[in-house]
């Protein structure tokens, strides 16, 4: 089990307290067990099981951005909600959310990924649950955390010890043999979200090809077609998610 | 060294850790968008004064907490002491950070500062490992070369096999300072190396500004 | 050459400085030459191999002292079986004084070997400026060897730890990592002053260290624009704001 995941709902310090050595060490003194080492005393503080975390991959241009928006629209007034963002964030980016997305500056953080994306989401998920745990840190208990990856190929998928769940974002303009293809994003990611369906026509995608394709390669797991020209809250994404958080959560 | 394991000390040392090192470039990034570093000869320019300054201090202080696990605290204040700028400060507590996360996981670890600078972290690490400090100062001097050289590779597209001799060719002298380092691992914390390298320091704090980087330092 | 110098202030009953000590050995000689400023005024070329100069600074509670000099140090190579030259200053601040020392840059000429140590105390409540400048070698001259170890404490904890080495002997110190084949640079500590960060234009930074204090770090190809940029954080009337 990743550490994260031994803690949750743990009433235990918050990283702003400063930490102090309950007793003293002698300079001579070896480093020791603590009473409980299974129990990481450094996670931040959770009033509650901690913020579901849902990734969200894809490749480059496929509308993640543009999704994450529609989820924070939709999802934003009644989710405690933040996003952490690994793409090469601007300004301007965070002015799209701000625009688009009704979501204030101080619930976004980026990571920066030194040109490795998806190390920063799989291999070495460190600086991903720092911002993590920052948001939730500094804006309080959160029911929702979206974590978008920079924009990859169709291998990049999230940790789980990073994530909970992922949502992997294709669009019909990459051609509609992309699910065919196959690739871990496709093939096992909680949620396939094929993005553009008003591009279909003009494309010469075939969506009925897609989704059989996507459900030959992903057997039970969902697949849903969007067009957020056509469905600015990402509906069937949206509600998804509430059904995770709702399942997750034991109502109060 | 004799009685440590090698096979701990590679596990710590390997590039594919976790602990958060792929995001910095050491503060390559800066010097190559201020245009002083586009080829190889520059990079080992670059990564033989990062090695005599940020390196000698890594390891020293790597190699004093390895020493002295208990002594944390004023050791972390060292290197606050020894670093000035504000960025370089962030960066180093934010990987001293994450190599504490990975650490928990691979070792029983004594409780410390959750964000210490990583050389100390590095230290107390080693120490958890089961490895001394002349291990613990050999990591964190490889650690500050090979870092930014992968970031090299990243940034300038240099052959990696270049890249990699010289890598190679700096070994000798990341032991000897690594070796220096581990004899002064008993010194009084002012004692301690200061070397420090001013455009470290500058190009650390301009880059912070930047609106779009690829690294986080 | 070996020579020891001592200048302590101490505040009189009129609200001034006085210079209870001012003892002056060649070539460190200090003379008075304002209300609260003392100069060291050249006392021959140097520092050369071999050298062992000590200055020792005390500015007592509520005093005020500010030490310039009249010319660059030019530190200069000498004869090769000496050790290093060698510039040892200590200085103490107490509380409610003020320190500024801002002297003249030292200069690395060619074949030099040289190694400053400063040791600053300033207690909680004191008031500090410590700049240093160095240039790399005279105009078209290679740089020697210097060293500027300098460590800065205030209110009993180390405030600021730095050792800058240049020349033929510190690896990679004309590189992209250190001087990035700049000649010249400057800094100034300032304690307990802070401001928040800023950096640029050029090879400039002004950094809020980790205790109460800031660092300014100039760059450059000569000493002119690290000049322009640290001088004006040196004058006289710019409001030191106590934090």
């Amino acid at each position: 089990m990743h550490p994260e995941n031994s803690v949750a709902g743990g009433a235990l310090p918050h990283p702003s307290d400063g930490y102090t050595i309950p007793h003293t060490h002698g300079p001579e003194e070896v480093p020791h067990t603590h009473p409980d080492p299974g129990v990481d005393p450094h996670e931040p503080l959770t009033t509650g099981p901690r913020a579901l975390r849902v990734g969200i991959g894809g490749p480059v241009g496929s509308g993640k951005t543009a999704l994450v928006a529609a989820l924070c629209r939709a999802l934003g007034d009644e989710l405690r909600l933040a996003v952490v963002t690994n793409d090469i964030y601007t300004t301007e980016d965070a002015d799209f959310l701000l625009r688009n997305g009704v979501l204030p500056a101080d619930r976004v953080r980026a990571v920066e990924t030194g040109c490795c994306p998806h190390t920063a989401i799989r291999d070495d998920i460190s600086a991903n649950l720092d911002a993590v745990e920052d948001l939730e840190a500094s804006l309080g208990p959160l029911d929702l955390v979206l974590v978008e990856s920079g924009g990859d190929n169709l291998t990049a998928t999230f940790s789980k010890g990073l994530i909970d769940q992922q949502i992997f974002v294709v669009d019909v303009a990459g051609g509609d043999k992309v699910p065919r293809k196959g690739g871990p994003g496709v093939t096992t990611a909680d949620l396939l979200v094929i993005n553009k369906t008003d591009l279909a026509p003009m494309v010469g995608a075939d969506l009925s090809v897609m989704d059989h394709d996507a459900k030959a390669r992903r057997g039970d797991l969902p697949t849903v077609f969007l067009s957020l020209v056509e469905d600015r809250n990402a509906t069937p994404v949206a509600d998804w998610i509430r059904t995770l958080v709702a399942t997750r959560v034991p109502a109060a | 060294m004799s009685g440590m394991s090698l096979a701990t000390l590679l596990v710590l040392a390997d590039g594919r850790l976790p602990s958060g090192g792929h995001a910095h470039s050491g503060g390559l990034e800066a010097q190559v968008s201020a245009g002083r570093v586009r080829d190889l000869d520059a990079v080992a320019d670059f990564l033989r004064g990062k090695l005599a300054t940020s390196g000698l201090v890594s390891a020293a202080f790597a190699a004093a907490a390895c020493a002295h696990p208990s002594e944390w605290a004023a050791l972390d204040q060292g290197l606050d002491s020894r670093t000035p700028s504000p960025a370089l400060r962030k960066a180093s507590r934010a990987q001293g950070r994450a190599l504490l996360r990975a650490a928990r996981a691979m070792w029983t670890m004594p409780l410390t500062g959750r964000d210490l600078h990583q050389p100390v972290a590095l230290g107390v690490v080693a120490a958890a490992a089961g490895l001394g400090p002349a291990a613990a100062a050999v990591a964190a001097a490889h650690g500050t070369t090979s870092g930014a050289a992968s970031a090299a590779v990243r940034l300038l597209g240099l052959d990696p096999y270049a890249v990699h001799g010289l890598l190679a060719r700096l070994a000798p002298e990341c032991d000897r300072i690594a070796a220096d380092a581990a004899a002064r691992a008993d010194d009084p914390v002012d004692d301690l190396p200061a070397a420090g390298a001013p455009l470290l320091d500058i190009g650390a704090e301009l880059h912070a500004t930047w609106e779009v980087r690829l690294f986080a330092s | 050459m070996k020579a020891f110098s001592r200048v302590v202030a101490e505040r009189d009953n009129l609200g001034g400085t006085r210079l209870t000590v001012l003892h002056s050995e060649s070539p460190l000689l200090l003379r008075r030459t304002g209300p609260t400023t003392v100069h060291l005024v050249g006392g021959g070329a140097g520092p050369l191999r071999g050298d062992d100069l000590r200055l020792d600074i005390a500015v007592g509670p509520g005093a005020t002292l500010e030490i310039r000099s009249v010319a660059a140090q030019l530190a200069l190579p000498g004869r090769d079986h000496l050790p290093p030259s060698r510039f040892e200053i200590t200085a103490t601040v107490a509380a409610g004084a003020t320190l500024r020392w801002h002297p003249e840059p030292m200069i690395a000429a060619a074949g030099c070997d040289h190694h400053t140590i400063t040791r600053v105390d300033v207690a909680e409540g004191g008031t500090l400026l410590w700049r240093d400048d160095l240039v790399c070698g005279r105009h078209h001259e290679d740089s020697g060897n210097v060293r500027l170890d300098t460590t800065i404490r205030y209110a009993g904890t180390t405030l600021y730890r730095h050792d800058l080495a240049v020349g033929p002997a510190a690896p990679g110190w004309s590189g992209p990592a250190i001087l990035g084949g700049g000649r010249a640079i400057g800094t100034i500590v300032f304690a307990p002053d802070t401001m928040p960060a800023t950096s640029g234009p050029g090879d400039y930074a002004l950094m809020p260290l980790a205790g109460p204090g800031m660092l300014a770090t100039a760059i450059a190809d000569d000493i002119r624009p690290v000049q322009a940029a640290l001088d004006p954080l040196c004058e006289p009337t710019r409001a030191l704001a106590h934090t």
